[in-house]
């Protein structure tokens, strides 16, 4: 198990790296430099400015100081608002996304779950149906084409909730809806089909003819076993609505990271694309290394070491 | 005693007349003979998914649409790009069918212009995909030992990088087009097909039936076309109905962020992007017929896909 743990630590940074070197030439592959905007700037100041941000440097004395940077954390000041660090963006966007992001993931774990499980007791009766309607819909209408819906319909005609920003927790209602409904479905229809295949194991009948209450079959029973191909999406699940909080934080007016994020790739914004995109990658990798370990835990069935060949 | 004595001399030394035997009718050949034509693996799943209504009715819609995509734009009495100050944002009417843009362009052939871009960006991805993914996912499994480790190292690597965050970072830096978001979904794209591939090689090659063709002297190549390519091709065809949608999800993300298609030129996501600005002003059709289009799209193809995987793996069948 710590052997696996090792492996997967040391592919973990080396991703990391691999990223970082990746954002990093991407973007001083781009064409045009930050300061072209800028009017009225003399050659002297224009050279001053790249001299303070250090672009008149050789790219590869910019690559090792960049790596430096990126462990130290330390992510520089911003191009475009040069009062702000990059630092201070990420401490002020974070907090609001990650708190989106949570409450998303815990309404689509929880809701897709019992949508799962309601379907699979139910196979192919009305409520089964009217389930997995929901669910495909939910997979099929795109997270910005739904918010637009619900901003539309709840907040102008109705008028019962506010259409944006994010200051109480009424606000947090629409964004949350608009971005859980898609890995609720992912969810509910995994479910479905993990707990039809678990209900028909012989473990079951056995539970059944020992004369246990259905509702413990079903939670004690099975849904342990059923979710365990939940738990392995979890890490591409996370991903998903992490970059969903980009167009949502976009249409819903949420200072969130993914504000900063879609801003700095429109101004060209070096450090803080490269700052956000290093930080967004982290988070992501480390999720889904948390979710192997997790469901090697989860699953004692699965040797880790032996998963390391595949 | 004397009973048993009897009996016995019965079994021993049998005396049935000759005249018992009969010959067994020839009609009676018919309870053994096989009742159905004997189907091919694709002729059965081709069946199965016939029984699926869900499953046809997504390939109808998709097949209309790409009739749609093919014919929309000749069938409409507007041309794609002809704008018309004087009928700015009109709603649907007998004479706009899908009502207009803010430029009095037709929202009716834009939307099945659209079609075609859309369409053709989830179909070009998919298929690339599966090209490089079939062939180094087939590798893979087949080499297997330090081969297999190397190449899926690198798969691993790829496949920890986050989708969107890649194709995000290649279209700020190749400029916003078509041709980028081709590129950009494929580069990391076909990371997810080619561990479906190898999986399924790895699993496969070890059966009986190839064992059996390697002692009978058949060269790798054969092996690979034909025991091994037919048997993964079921799992292959599920993941590409479900990269398609995935890819036309993807590019109406980025032109919802400015970086898809720009115009002249228009794809569903574009048009729906256009459409979300004005939707407050009560111009729904201009988001409505993209989204419903798109949502469409990725109805059929994942309900086609679901028809598909229980289908082709009558394992799963339930």
């Amino acid at each position: 198990m710590t052997g696996y743990i090792m492996k997967r630590l040391i592919a973990m940074i080396i991703t990391l790296w691999f990223i970082i070197t990746l954002t990093f030439f991407l973007m001083h592959s781009i064409p045009g430099s930050p300061f072209n905007e800028e009017r009225n700037t003399s050659e002297a100041v224009q050279r001053n400015l790249e001299k303070f941000y250090h672009l008149d440097e050789p790219l590869y004395v910019q690559y090792g100081m960049y790596l430096k940077s990126v462990v130290t954390f330390d992510f520089g000041p911003s191009i475009k608002k040069s009062s702000q660090t990059v630092n201070e963006m990420l401490g002020r966007g974070f907090p609001v996304s990650f708190e989106l992001g949570i409450v998303t993931l815990i309404v689509a774990v929880f809701s897709g779950i019992a949508l799962g499980i309601i379907a699979a007791l139910r196979h192919n009766g009305f409520i089964d149906y009217l389930a997995m309607t929901i669910a495909v819909l939910g997979i099929s209408v795109p997270n910005f084409v739904l918010a637009t819906l619900l901003i539309q319909q709840l907040a102008v005609n109705l008028a019962i909730l506010p259409v944006a920003t994010w200051s109480s927790p009424k606000h947090m209602i629409l964004p949350t809806l608009a971005l859980a409904t898609g890995p609720m479905a992912i969810i509910a229809r995994l479910t479905r089909s993990s707990m039809l295949e678990v209900l028909t194991q012989d473990y079951i009948k056995t539970a059944k003819a020992k004369g246990l209450s259905p509702v413990k079959i079903v939670f004690k029973h099975a849904l342990r076993n059923a979710l365990l191909p939940v738990v392995t999406v979890l890490g591409s699940l996370a991903a998903s609505i992490l970059t969903g909080t980009f167009v949502i934080e976009k249409i819903f007016a949420i200072p969130g990271m993914g504000k900063y994020f879609v801003e700095s790739i429109n101004t060209r914004d070096y450090p803080v694309i490269m700052g956000t995109t290093v930080f967004y990658s982290s988070i992501l990798i480390i999720m889904l290394f948390l979710v192997d370990i997790a469901y090697g835990i989860l699953d004692p069935r699965i040797k880790l070491h032996k998963k390391e060949a595949s | 005693m004397e009973l048993r004595k009897q009996h016995d001399n019965r079994n021993l030394a049998p005396d049935i007349p000759d005249d018992w035997f009969v010959p067994k009718a020839k009609d009676q050949d018919a309870a053994e003979a096989v009742v159905r034509p004997s189907l091919s693996y694709w002729q059965d799943a081709w069946r199965r998914l016939l029984k699926n209504k869900l499953a046809m009715a997504g390939l109808f819609f998709l097949i209309a649409l790409a009739f749609m995509a093919i014919f929309g734009p000749m069938i409409s009495p507007h041309n794609v790009s002809e704008q018309s100050l004087a009928n700015q944002n009109l709603p649907p009417s007998s004479k706009y069918w899908f009502g207009t843009d803010e430029l009095g362009r037709d929202v009716f052939a834009r939307t099945w212009y659209g079609a075609r871009i859309s369409l053709f960006v989830g179909i070009v991805a998919a298929m690339i995909d599966f090209a490089i993914g079939v062939i180094y996912g087939g590798i893979a499994g087949y080499k297997g030992g330090r081969t297999d480790n190397a190449m899926m190292r690198v798969v691993e690597i790829l496949y920890g990088l986050p989708y969107l965050l890649v194709v995000i970072l290649i279209s700020v830096v190749m400029g916003p087009g078509l041709f980028t978001i081709i590129f950009a979904l494929s580069v990391t794209g076909w990371v997810g097909m080619a561990r479906i591939v190898r999986g399924q090689v790895l699993q496969i090659k070890n059966y009986e039936f190839v064992l059996a063709s390697k002692t009978f002297g058949t060269k790798t190549s054969r092996i690979i076309k034909k025991n091994l390519l037919p048997n993964t091709m079921g799992p292959i065809i599920v993941q590409m109905t479900l990269t398609v949608p995935s890819a036309i999800f993807a590019e109406a993300f980025l032109s919802f962020l400015g970086l898809g298609i720009q115009p002249p030129f228009a794809s569903w996501g574009s048009m729906a992007n256009d459409g979300l600005s004005t939707i407050l002003s009560g111009h729904w059709w201009r988001l409505f017929f993209p989204a419903f289009f798109i949502s469409l799209t990725m109805f059929s193809f994942n309900v086609l896909g679901d028809g598909l995987q229980d289908a082709l793996d009558p394992k799963l069948r339930r």
